[in-house]
């Protein structure tokens, strides 16, 4: 109704300070929490997308979950194994060519196999173990962001020598080498390897950088003693979410242990689950700090206004007419607050995304910030909530006034 | 025999509280259209309170309220704000105006919560009782901007705006200088003679008792005396 409105707004313009205090309590519990959801799950997005970003979305190893199956418990039901040891026999998936080719047939992305194995590398008088990765580099530069993070030198060189390497750039410090160097690898299995350096890589993340060196995938089988065998096939999906249902799937088809993302980093994401959990907490407590400012200025109002609701009800007002009066003004503090809330969270977010951080383990970065309208819309829904609540009991207090009570008092 | 506007069936008034204080009791009147009461006593006599139980502010606890017919005690806080809406217009001691509000909408106020006209007859209509009572100058003024006297006729022009059936004053001259006074005694005399409707004062003034028809004498509760002071007598059927 209008005059409702009418006078609603009067009281809220009529005491402009006051309501300016109540929509800026409003505006920043709502600006804050906005800011305080896009950080957190932009730094948990941005998390994700590194960690999804470092590791192959499916990793296929040269493992089996079960042992396999006997031929005497197939034919014997009565046959029970217990702590099988299999007989020793050369480690890796076989044939991974044509399993290659299988995987690529039906998965939606690509498919790279690779050699993992620690090696010493020798290089003037020092000795540094590190992890040697065989790739094949045509096929890696479809599943791991290596390629992009060449600083000298490209994948490609490593088909430019016989034995060629390219090394971390924390790593080539430490040995103290450049490009053109030659070093030496050597195993405990395999044979040793004379290799030359053709290439640097910076994957800004130090584990990374100073332990890891490159080579092609027939330099890592000679050098681990198992030709024609590889221990990974890295896999990367397309649709990173489906990670999960396509390992099961190669899992069933080639049976070797294949493990998605999402599974070798279950305690991160249930992790984030807690973090969630002390989000919404965090963000809830802050608009409800800010929902008791609103309170305190409707009270304030309703206090003030005895006598006008005096007058209003003895004029033939109905209480439910005065408490929507107050309720409103809440409201309008509210709408106001969630506006200019959201225009400041927004701003926030902005500036703290300008804010540069560093850590000694990663490249400087900027904090991750994630633009989502729910953020605005949740915030600004319990904004308005506590907003209306707030503004509710003292209403329903003015509305009970009996005005006998203030005319008898003034007269 | 018409219909008395307000009637009161031996109504009273008691306040429970540590100390049992009895505001009214056995009171027993009517008043008919056309009439001009002043109700008078002794101040604490508690002729405030039978005003306040005629006009439906307060809920007798004992006896029966009746409004153009219609028995009161019983009914619903909102029944009874609908019937001071439409049926009964107060005007109070202190003016009791909206402070934020300027004279024109005050007057508004009543009959935008009934909603009976439409915006623009609406404020043809408050223009109009504004003007009648003087104030055509004063519309857009804020309480604070207006005299004593002015602000009494705004809120006499607010008791009248849904042309209730019954003007409930209390004191309606208290706190006003004997020509304000003077005048608004005149517009009540006026509102009963010419528009037909009742009117009921509270005071203590004999002076302005004396301008009413009828006087009913409150004395520590009770009605100590009931009577028409001059030639009204006629023309007031009882």
């Amino acid at each position: 109704m209008n005059l409702i409105f009418d006078i609603a707004w009067t009281h809220v313009t009529a005491r402009l300070r006051q309501t300016l205090v109540g929509i800026f309590g409003v505006a920043t519990g709502i600006g804050f929490s906005v800011m305080m959801a896009g950080l957190l799950e932009g730094s948990q997005k941005d998390f994700i997308r590194q960690l999804v970003d470092s590791m192959p979305h499916v990793a296929v190893t040269d493992e089996q979950r079960q042992a396999p199956v006997q031929p005497a418990s197939v034919h014997f039901d009565t046959v029970e194994f217990r702590s099988l040891s299999t007989e020793t026999e050369r480690r890796g998936i076989k044939n991974p060519l044509a399993l290659i080719e299988a995987l690529e047939s039906w998965i939606p992305g690509a498919v790279a196999p690779s050699v993992t194995t620690k090696a010493l590398i020798h290089s003037g008088g020092r000795d540094l173990a590190v992890t040697v990765i065989g790739i094949d580099p045509k096929r890696e530069a479809r599943v791991s962001k290596l390629a992009s993070q060449m600083i000298q030198g490209e994948l490609a060189s490593l088909f430019k020598a016989s034995n060629a390497i390219i090394l971390g750039d924390g790593l080539a410090q430490k040995l103290g080498v450049t490009v053109g160097a030659t070093l030496s690898l050597a195993t405990t299995t395999g044979v040793p390897v004379l290799a030359r350096v053709v290439g640097l890589s910076h994957a800004g993340n130090r584990m990374t950088d100073d332990n890891q060196a490159v080579v092609l995938l027939k330099t890592a089988q000679i050098l681990d003693g198992r030709t024609a065998l590889i221990n990974e096939i890295r896999i990367r999906v397309d649709d990173v979410m489906a990670a999960e249902i396509i390992a099961n799937r190669v899992e069933r088809q080639i049976g070797y242990k294949s493990t998605s993302w999402q599974e070798s980093h279950q305690d991160i994401l249930s992790a984030f689950q807690i973090r969630n959990a002390i989000m919404v907490m965090v963000v809830g407590a802050i608009l409800l700090v800010a929902s008791f400012g609103t309170y305190n200025i409707i009270s304030t109002i309703t206090h003030e206004k005895t006598r006008d609701i005096a007058i209003m009800k003895s004029v033939g007002l109905r209480a439910a007419t005065v408490r929507s009066i107050f309720v409103l003004e809440a409201a309008l503090i509210g709408i106001a607050g969630t506006l200019i809330g959201w225009m400041l969270g927004y701003i926030l977010c902005v500036f703290v995304g300008m804010i540069e951080f560093r850590s000694g383990f990663t490249d400087m970065t900027h904090l991750p910030i994630l633009y989502a309208p729910k953020h605005y819309a949740i915030a600004g829904a319990v904004g308005m909530l506590s907003s209306l609540i707030a503004g509710y009991f003292p209403a329903r207090k003015a509305a009970r006034v009996q005005p006998v009570d203030i005319i008898r008092g003034a007269s | 025999m018409t219909t008395p506007l307000i009637e009161a069936r031996k109504a009273g008034r008691i306040l429970h509280g540590e100390v049992t204080t009895t505001l009214v009791t056995d009171i027993s009147l009517r008043v008919m259209p056309g009439e001009f009461v002043a109700i008078t006593g002794p101040s604490g006599s508690g002729k405030s309170s039978l005003l306040y139980l005629m006009g439906l502010l307060d809920i007798p606890t004992e006896g029966e309220v009746l409004v153009g017919g219609e028995a009161t005690r019983s009914l619903d806080e909102n029944h009874r704000a609908d019937l001071r809406l439409s049926m009964l217009g107060f005007v109070f001691q202190f003016h009791f105006l909206l402070p934020e509000f300027s004279a024109l909408e005050n007057v508004l106020l009543p009959m935008r919560a009934l909603s009976r006209l439409k915006e623009t007859p609406m404020r043809n209509r408050a223009r109009d009782l504004l003007a009648t009572l003087g104030l055509a100058d004063h519309l857009w003024k804020r309480p604070d901007q207006l005299s004593g006297g002015q602000r009494q006729r705004v809120a006499i022009a607010r008791a009248l705006a849904n042309e209730p059936s019954v003007i409930l004053a209390d004191e309606p001259t208290g706190n006003l200088d004997t020509v304000a006074s003077a005048q608004v005694v005149s517009i009540l005399r006026h509102i009963v003679d010419e528009e037909k409707k009742a009117v009921v004062i509270v005071t203590h003034d004999p002076g302005l008792a004396a301008k009413a028809d009828r006087q009913i004498q409150i004395v520590d509760g009770r009605i100590a005396s009931d009577g028409f002071t001059n030639s009204h007598r006629a023309t007031v059927a009882s």
